[in-house]
């Protein structure tokens, strides 16, 4: 053995060695594929079942959309059409598209309202969730209430423009009086708009006739509109008032952190479902003899103390998530209670709950098809009712319910991925 | 030299009331305990003017009057000369067996998914997302009502077993699954003594008495671990402790099956479970799910990658990592949202009323209502069952997330 050693001669290599390239299979997709769909026998089964039910769904449903039929009358065409092949009968959707959007009775040659007022919502929401757009357009966003109301529900402009004036003229009473004191001057807006309303209202009552659309009920208002205006109009009422219940549970008065506590804990307890039973029914025996509320006004009264209790539960998080530090800083600045909430700490409380807003928004949303229940013809209350009932199209459930499925599907998963890059733009820390 | 003497005493002034901090606060709580006193008895005084003039009073004497409608799916006895009371409790007993049945299905469907969701394989990942988003970005109610639409439009009408050579068959002879609903065998006891429902007392009892000794049976082995180093083997143990007095006790008692049967041309006997319920346990449990799996989600990943390591150079195997380490933490995170999410569901159960399940807002909240014009009080009486379900389980959740508090000093 040992003579062998003493032969060898010592030998080292002058120059390395052209690289080799990796083994196949530690390479390209063969090592993705390796690592990330057959790693382990457990994780092949997976794969390989996961594999199998795509599969499945996509050979169900591709010849489904191949052989869509989008223009017939009615399902029995259709099918006629199709000779028993799989294919989805599509012309539901075109034949009722109106209907699914604008509800059955709205005036057929007005449509161009309520669409028009989404185009002008798109254009005036863009500032408010983009703030690198001129903040000028913030002007267009505080008109859109006023704008929307005149387009959807038509009458005179005098009644949205007075609303207006009274706003206005409430901000420029309260300006005028704010340096005395907050609630001073809140006192001071509400009675300049109630004075201003209250004139305005003879006025826009005498003339009615002032660039006047044609009216339109609410009790007309269906489709998927009535979702948008539902939730639009929900969201934007029950930021402010959540806002006010979460500092007012917040607050050491005893008396007003009770009712607060009180409101969110009776509202975040019941279903929605029985809510809207109140607005639908018991809400009536609550107001004067006489009166007669509009339903879609009752719905949108409870959906909105629905949803401020919970966004306020969310801000409240926001507010205890908030450093002690800075409510003591603020007060060694000589800042009273008001200025203190509103420059130092609402902007942080509120960067802190986008998320959970966001949440509270997107299920809002969702929850105002629970409106078709009470006989409302939402989006849902319109496939259920007048489409999937009438003799053309009964039984065309999957390209009904699918189009549902899209529609909200397309506006919620929007929203939340809005939220996540907010949420990524607001990050200031530094990780 | 100054002495240090105290402010003068000053006057109460008017103005004190809204600009000094001390008095302020009197001020506005006095405003709005006014303001809510003015609105309370403006609405109580406008509901007796109304109630007058429609000629009725608040009582709640007609929960007491015959109900005069059936119930297609009760749990207890139920006749349509039943009071309306009878019926509300049918209903609270239908809404908490949906409640219950889909909160289990969905913990288990939520963890599945949620623990998938992070998994190393890329197509069960992305599946497991797609599942996730579309289920939570789409309202609940739209998937009750097409679950509700599948089950009549897939499965099998009853008259479709019938035959020489059925269209459908039933699975093991014992289970039917039709447009109409699903059947399945029904277990009684045949020996008397354990008629009625004490059979399924005893079964109950057994249970319970099994958990306890299997608990037992655990601490003594834990006990024995920390003495010696070594855990004695204890499986078959808790084998038989859990199921050894419950075959006794079921075979003294005489179980037996109800095969549900075809006759004519609906199935008779065995237990029934009617579409709707079976829908809506179903579409709730694969919505809330969805939220569950995301809990879990966020839950495992918010135990920092530290834990695990620490534990792995511990010398601890991987499976043990995740039970000793990382899943006592999480559950610490998961919990709270996820009893959260019970309540959701529960709350979401109401919905039943759009397939036509008689829960307590089909009955109470529904026909009931319909029937006897009592709006008032059957909201009423709703509001308080879901009140009372939510606080109850707010209020045990308080008590838990004390218990599992990081004890910081």
């Amino acid at each position: 053995m040992s003579d062998t050693h003493a032969q060898t001669v010592a030998y080292v290599r002058e120059t390395m060695l052209p690289e080799l390239e990796p083994p196949a299979t530690e390479r390209g997709v063969i090592k993705w594929m390796r690592e990330n769909l057959f790693a382990g026998w457990f994780n092949s089964i997976l794969t390989i079942f996961a594999a199998y039910v795509i599969y499945k769904i996509v050979v169900g449903a591709l010849p489904w959309f191949a052989n869509g039929i989008w223009t017939t009358d009615s399902l029995a065409e259709c099918r006629e059409i199709l000779q028993g092949a799989t294919g989805g009968c599509f012309s539901v959707l075109t034949e009722r598209w109106n209907q699914l959007l604008f509800g059955f009775k709205y005036p057929d040659d007005q449509y161009w309202r309520p669409t028009l007022a989404f185009v002008v919502m798109l254009v005036s929401i863009a500032p408010v969730l983009f703030s690198h757009l001129p903040r000028k357009m913030l002007i267009l966003t505080g008109l859109f209430p006023f704008v929307a109301f005149w387009l959807i529900w038509g009458g005179t402009i005098l009644a949205p423009l007075v609303a207006l004036l009274g706003f206005v003229a409430a901000y420029i009473a309260f300006k005028k009086v704010e340096h005395q004191s907050f609630a001073m001057g809140l006192l001071a807006g509400l009675i300049t708009a109630i004075v201003v309303w209250f004139v305005g209202g003879f006025v826009s009552g005498a003339a009615s006739n002032v660039l006047a659309l044609e009216p339109v009920a609410s009790r007309d208002m269906g489709g998927f509109m009535l979702n948008m205006i539902l939730g639009t109009v929900c969201v934007s009422l029950s930021l402010p008032i959540g806002i006010c219940l979460a500092l007012g549970r917040q607050s050491d008065m005893p008396i007003i952190k009770w009712i607060c506590v009180v409101f969110i804990e009776f509202i975040r307890g019941v279903p929605l479902i029985t809510l809207l039973f109140v607005a639908n029914v018991v809400l009536a025996y609550f107001l004067p003899p006489g009166t007669n509320f509009d339903l879609i006004v009752r719905v949108i009264i409870m959906i909105t103390a629905f949803s401020s209790a919970y966004i306020a539960e969310v801000i409240r998080g926001g507010l205890a998530a908030l450093p002690r530090g800075q409510y003591e800083a603020a007060d060694s600045l000589g800042l009273d209670y008001a200025q203190a909430t509103r420059l130092i700490i609402m902007p942080q409380a509120l960067k802190i709950s986008i998320p959970g807003i966001v949440n509270v928004a997107v299920g809002l949303f969702k929850d105002t098809t629970l409106v078709s229940v009470i006989s409302m013809f939402d989006l849902v209350g319109m496939i259920r009712g007048p489409i999937l009932a009438s003799t053309e199209w009964n039984g065309v459930y999957w390209e009904l319910w699918g189009f549902a499925v899209f529609v909200f599907f397309i506006v919620c998963y929007g929203i939340s991925q809005y939220s996540q890059w907010l949420e990524r733009q607001l990050q200031t820390d530094h990780r | 030299m100054s002495t240090l003497s105290d402010p003068p005493a000053e006057s109460f002034r008017l103005s004190q009331l809204i600009n000094d901090k001390r008095y302020r606060s009197i001020t506005f709580q006095f405003i709005a305990l006014l303001g809510l006193i003015v609105v309370m008895a403006y609405l109580g005084w406008n509901l007796v003017q109304n109630l007058a003039a429609a000629g009725l009073n608040l009582s709640y004497g007609f929960l007491g009057e015959p109900a005069g409608y059936d119930i297609n799916q009760t749990l207890i006895e139920y006749t349509s000369q039943s009071s309306h009371l009878r019926a509300a409790v049918v209903g609270v007993l239908n809404t908490l067996l949906v409640a219950v049945v889909g909160c289990f299905l969905a913990t288990v469907i939520g963890v599945v998914v949620g623990v998938l969701r992070l998994s190393k394989n890329w197509l069960v990942r992305k599946l497991m997302a797609v599942y996730v988003e579309i289920f939570r970005n789409v309202p609940v109610l739209i998937w009750i009502l097409i679950i509700m639409a599948v089950f009549v439009a897939v499965l099998p009408q009853p008259r479709d077993f019938r035959g020489d050579n059925p269209e459908a068959s039933m699975l093991w002879e014992a289970f039917a699954f039709t447009g109409r609903g699903f059947y399945s065998p029904r277990p009684f006891f045949t020996a008397e003594w354990a008629a009625g429902g004490t059979g399924w007392l005893i079964v109950i009892a057994l249970l319970v008495a099994g958990f306890f000794g299997a608990r037992a049976l655990a601490n003594w082995a834990t006990k024995t671990q920390e003495a010696t180093g070594v855990r004695p083997t204890t499986w078959y143990y808790t084998l038989a402790i859990w199921f050894g007095p419950l075959i006794i006790a079921l075979i003294a008692m005489g179980l037996s099956w109800e095969m549900p049967e075809l006759k004519g041309f609906n199935f008779r006997g065995g237990i029934f479970m009617r579409n709707s319920l079976i829908a809506l346990t179903f579409a709730l449990a694969i919505y809330t799910a969805a939220f569950i799996a995301e809990n879990v989600r966020a839950g495992i990943l918010a135990v920092s990658k530290g834990q695990t390591e620490a534990a792995a150079s511990l010398g601890l195997r991987p499976n043990r990592i995740m039970n000793l380490v990382v899943l006592p933490q999480a559950l610490r995170v998961i919990i709270p949202p996820l009893i959260s999410q019970y309540l959701n569901l529960t709350k979401n159960s109401s919905l039943a009323i759009a397939v036509g399940y008689m829960d307590l807002t089909g009955t109470l909240g529904g026909i009931t209502l319909n029937q006897t014009g009592r709006a008032i009080e059957c909201v009423l009486l709703l509001m308080l069952f879901y009140l009372t379900i939510s606080l109850g389980i707010s209020a045990i959740m308080n008590v838990y997330n004390n218990a599992v508090k990081l004890k910081e000093r």
